[in-house]
């Protein structure tokens, strides 16, 4: 496997607040990576430090062998760097097939609106919105816009995907939906960065994890050893988790 | 292309069959016309497409009207000046919007309505150039007689609102259309999927300028006399915002047409209450704002019967 | 001119600055709002001082306390009865609203009172103390102390009342305020009431030195939005920095550059600040 992304003592402060101290991170081609950690901790930062919006005070980000430490946002995007947001942003007015046929439009310059229809049309089947297509994503239900906002990620052609919180306000039918959906995009050779809560999902998809405690990195590796690892426990996952599993386990 | 777009085009083919049936007192009002609606038209770019609320349009108009001013004083033809005064209002405003379009709500309305404050003291003191609080004298264009100039004037304001318009309409069903409406419902969105949207705000800034100023310009040559507080007034920055306001906004058709109502009304207004005209112009404003928000698009009658229905 | 003269002059004219600019920043700050009928409020503000003084000889400083809790109910019933049917409107809906408001009172002055130049002369002149070379008028004097004690009331009224602190905490969040059990709307009318009664007391004070007429509302609300831009949104406070601040460039302005160029400079400054510091020299979120 080859490394698709480095982020090399990656620090990011806000007045006097530090989101993220000097964390050093790789991620593989092809792998899923789960990022946990109490709210907080810095992960929402991470990606948007990543991406462009909020840049590296210090550090290095690089990205398929380029710097891309002082990216603009919009450049991150058509690199290959796309992202779901934990608070959807869809465009409101639009109809869910405008939606992504803007992802597909802006992402890949010299793309028709004709051509970036099409492609939307395709992404939008995949999620299972079809029948929502001419509706303005403002009448979406939650679930929906959540899909809607994957099929956006997904209509610009992403080398490396950031799904951030893509099951919170699911109930448990979505989130075996959503489940199924990220292990056929992990299948079909997209890396995936995923930010999320729920440790069934995690450790049911992902096959690496990297636990963030107050913006530094405690934890990095197989998902068992790191829930396994008390510094992981004490931080994040309690107690009670360790209890529990190991009475099934 | 769309239908509002084909009524469009047929209303302007009207408005040019004008100097058939009237006098020159018609070809005064429907040179005003269509200067109205080519404000109104390219404020609708950067206002109603990207939803970026500018007042800056009287600057643009002020910088067209001196550009060409002083061009002409220099003996340039009017064509070459008004061509200049467009080229450089939109590069001028393009890089200018760089930097201010990235505020936001009141801070951008705030910053572009000290584009004009600045703009207006800068001629004002660049007496030299400009003559200052003095005014401008601008040659006579041509030797032709009064009617012949009316007719003159009202055809280059109008090929001008033509091209406005074909822009507008051409931009509506673009990419950058696409795009600026984007950034309208959604900035941060917008660039996460790929939009540059410094570039596309900033084009769409420069396309709303260009047209303006050389209408700015026409109307320099028009009225053979300009000074600061004539073509820099504010009042063309908050005009083409109540003329979209009352079209509705987004829609050219509808902008035009609130261009042409708003004309009509501003027009009935001077005739009979000469004395308090900018007061009944305030009341308008308000009126409109508090009960037909939405503009009268929004009074289709597929709309009112809906409202009926609802009662 | 020699430093402290220009120094002096420049904190005199600075705090009437911030008097000008307090009520505008407050009904900004709170309502989100830019009410553009500021500068004719002032200029009202400034008719009733005028005549006050000439038809009763009561003198501006009396004024203040009848301009207040007029130009509060004035205000009030404004927003109770125009502004709050539009306020969650976009940006550009409130700001040509009050652009049309503004447009009503001003033609309405210019018909009642011409649009001629006048001036507020006390009889008799109260002349000008010098201390050492720099020489300050008298009534100039005065205007500045009232309008420090304005904003101070203003301060002390947001800081200690009840009212106040509603007002705070729709400023700070509007949302949180609601779920408190604030009445939004009845505290946006007092906010709008409260900038209308400071513009009123501004301009009485501003009759004592600048002359009165309907043409000038336009300057008073051009300072206004430069102060609230360079001393930063919604304080006290940052109202008396950007008001100094605006005064000094303004006087170091038009003695190198001369006097005409003084608001071309101010208006650069804003359009500087608004790209490179938008949150201004104080950037702090608040009303105390």
């Amino acid at each position: 496997m080859s490394e698709i992304l480095r982020l090399e003592n990656v620090s990011r402060h806000f007045s006097g607040l530090q989101a993220l101290r000097d964390v050093t991170l790789a991620v593989n081609g092809g792998e899923v990576l789960g990022l946990i950690g109490p709210n907080g901790a810095g992960k929402t930062t991470l990606v948007n430090t990543i991406c462009g919006v909020t840049p590296a005070n210090s550090g290095k980000v690089s990205f398929d062998g380029k710097d891309i430490t002082r990216i603009k946002t919009y450049q991150a995007a058509r690199l290959g760097l796309s992202r779901t947001f934990q608070i959807v942003q869809p465009f409101a007015e639009f109809t869910a097939l405008d939606n992504v046929a803007a992802a597909a439009l802006f992402s890949q310059p010299g793309q028709s609106l004709n051509t970036a229809r099409e492609q939307a049309m395709a992404h939008l089947v995949y999620v299972g919105l079809e029948l929502q297509a001419n509706q303005s994503a403002a009448t979406l239900t939650l679930a929906m816009r959540k899909r809607l906002e994957l099929a956006k990620a997904l209509a610009m052609k992403p080398k490396l995907l950031f799904l951030d919180e893509v099951n919170a306000g699911l109930n448990s039918a979505e989130v075996e939906r959503a489940t199924k959906l990220i292990h056929e995009l992990a299948a079909g050779g997209i890396t995936i960065v995923m930010i999320e809560h729920l440790m069934k999902v995690v450790l049911n998809v992902c096959t690496r994890i990297a636990v963030l405690h107050n913006g530094a990195l405690i934890a990095d590796g197989a998902p068992r050893e790191v829930i396994e690892n008390p510094a992981v426990v004490e931080a994040y996952l309690g107690q009670q988790y360790t209890k529990r599993n190991a009475g099934r386990g | 292309m769309r239908k509002s777009n084909i009524v469009l085009l047929i209303l302007l083919a009207v408005v040019a069959a004008l100097p058939l049936v009237g006098g020159p007192y018609a070809l005064r009002l429907g040179t005003i016309a269509c200067m109205y609606a080519i404000l109104a038209l390219s404020w609708n770019v950067v206002g109603g497409f990207a939803g970026y609320p500018s007042f800056a349009t009287a600057a643009f108009f002020g910088f067209g009207a001196y550009t060409t001013g002083v061009l002409l004083g220099k003996g340039l033809p009017l064509w070459l000046g008004v061509v200049i005064s467009a080229v450089a209002a939109l590069l001028v405003t393009a890089a200018l919007g760089a930097a201010l379009l990235r505020l936001r709500g009141h801070y951008f309305a705030i910053a572009s309505l000290s584009l004009v404050e600045v703009l207006r003291e800068l001629v004002n003191n660049a007496t030299d150039l400009t003559g200052g609080g003095m005014g401008l004298n601008i040659p006579l264009v041509s030797g032709f007689g009064v009617l012949a100039e009316a007719m003159f004037f009202f055809y280059a304001m109008w090929i001008l609102l033509l091209l406005t318009a074909l822009m507008v309409m051409a931009v509506a069903g673009s990419k950058l259309g696409f795009g600026l409406a984007c950034i309208r419902q959604n900035e941060t969105a917008s660039s996460m999927v790929g939009l540059n949207t410094t570039l596309y705000k900033s084009i769409a800034f420069g396309l709303s300028a260009c047209f303006v100023s050389a209408a700015g310009g026409v109307y320099a040559a028009w009225v053979h006399y300009i000074d600061p507080s004539d073509v820099f007034d504010i009042l063309y920055s908050v005009k083409p915002i109540v003329m979209a306001l009352m079209g509705g906004l987004g829609s050219p058709l509808g902008v035009a047409c609130g261009a042409f109502l708003y004309l009509g009304l501003e027009e009935v207004v001077w005739r009979n209450y000469i004395q308090f005209h900018t007061g009944v112009l305030g009341l308008i404003i308000v009126l409109l704002l508090l009960f037909l928000p939405h503009g009268l698009i929004s009074l289709r009658p597929a709309n009112l019967w809906r409202r009926v229905k609802h009662v | 001119m020699h430093a402290a003269q220009i120094l002096v002059n420049a904190v005199v004219l600075g705090c009437l600055y911030a008097c000008i600019a307090i009520g505008f920043s407050l009904v900004w700050g709170v309502l989100n709002v830019i009410n553009l009928i500021h500068g004719s409020f002032i200029v009202l503000g400034a008719y009733l001082a005028f005549g006050l003084y000439n038809a009763l000889h009561i003198s501006p400083w009396y004024s203040v306390a009848v301009a207040a809790p007029l130009f509060f109910v004035l205000g009030y019933l404004l927003q109770r009865l125009l502004l709050n049917r539009v306020i969650t409107a976009p940006v550009l809906v409130t700001l040509t609203l009050t652009f049309g408001l503004d447009l009503i009172l001003n033609n309405a002055m210019i018909y009642f009172f011409k649009a001629d130049y006048r001036k507020l002369m006390l009889t008799p002149s109260l002349g000008s103390v010098s201390i050492f070379d720099v020489v300050v008028p008298v009534d100039r004097l005065i205007a500045t102390v009232s309008a420090l004690a304005l904003t101070g009331v203003l301060y002390l009224l947001l800081r200690r009342s009840r009212v106040g602190r509603a007002i705070v905490a729709v400023r700070l969040d509007r949302d949180a305020a609601v779920l408190m059990g604030v009445d939004v709307k009845s505290i946006y009318a007092i906010a709008f009431g409260l900038g209308a009664a400071l513009a009123g007391c501004a301009g009485v004070l501003m009759a004592l030195i600048f002359p009165i007429s309907p043409l000038t509302s336009s300057g008073y609300l051009g300072k206004a939005f430069v102060v609230c831009v360079l001393g930063g949104l919604g304080s006290v406070s940052g109202a008396l920095a950007g008001g100094l601040l605006l005064a000094l460039v303004e006087g170091i302005g038009s003695t190198f550059f001369g006097p005409a160029h003084a608001t071309t400079l101010s208006f650069i400054l804003l359009i500087i600040f608004l790209i490179l510091r938008p949150q201004g020299l104080l950037g702090r979120k608040g009303f105390e």
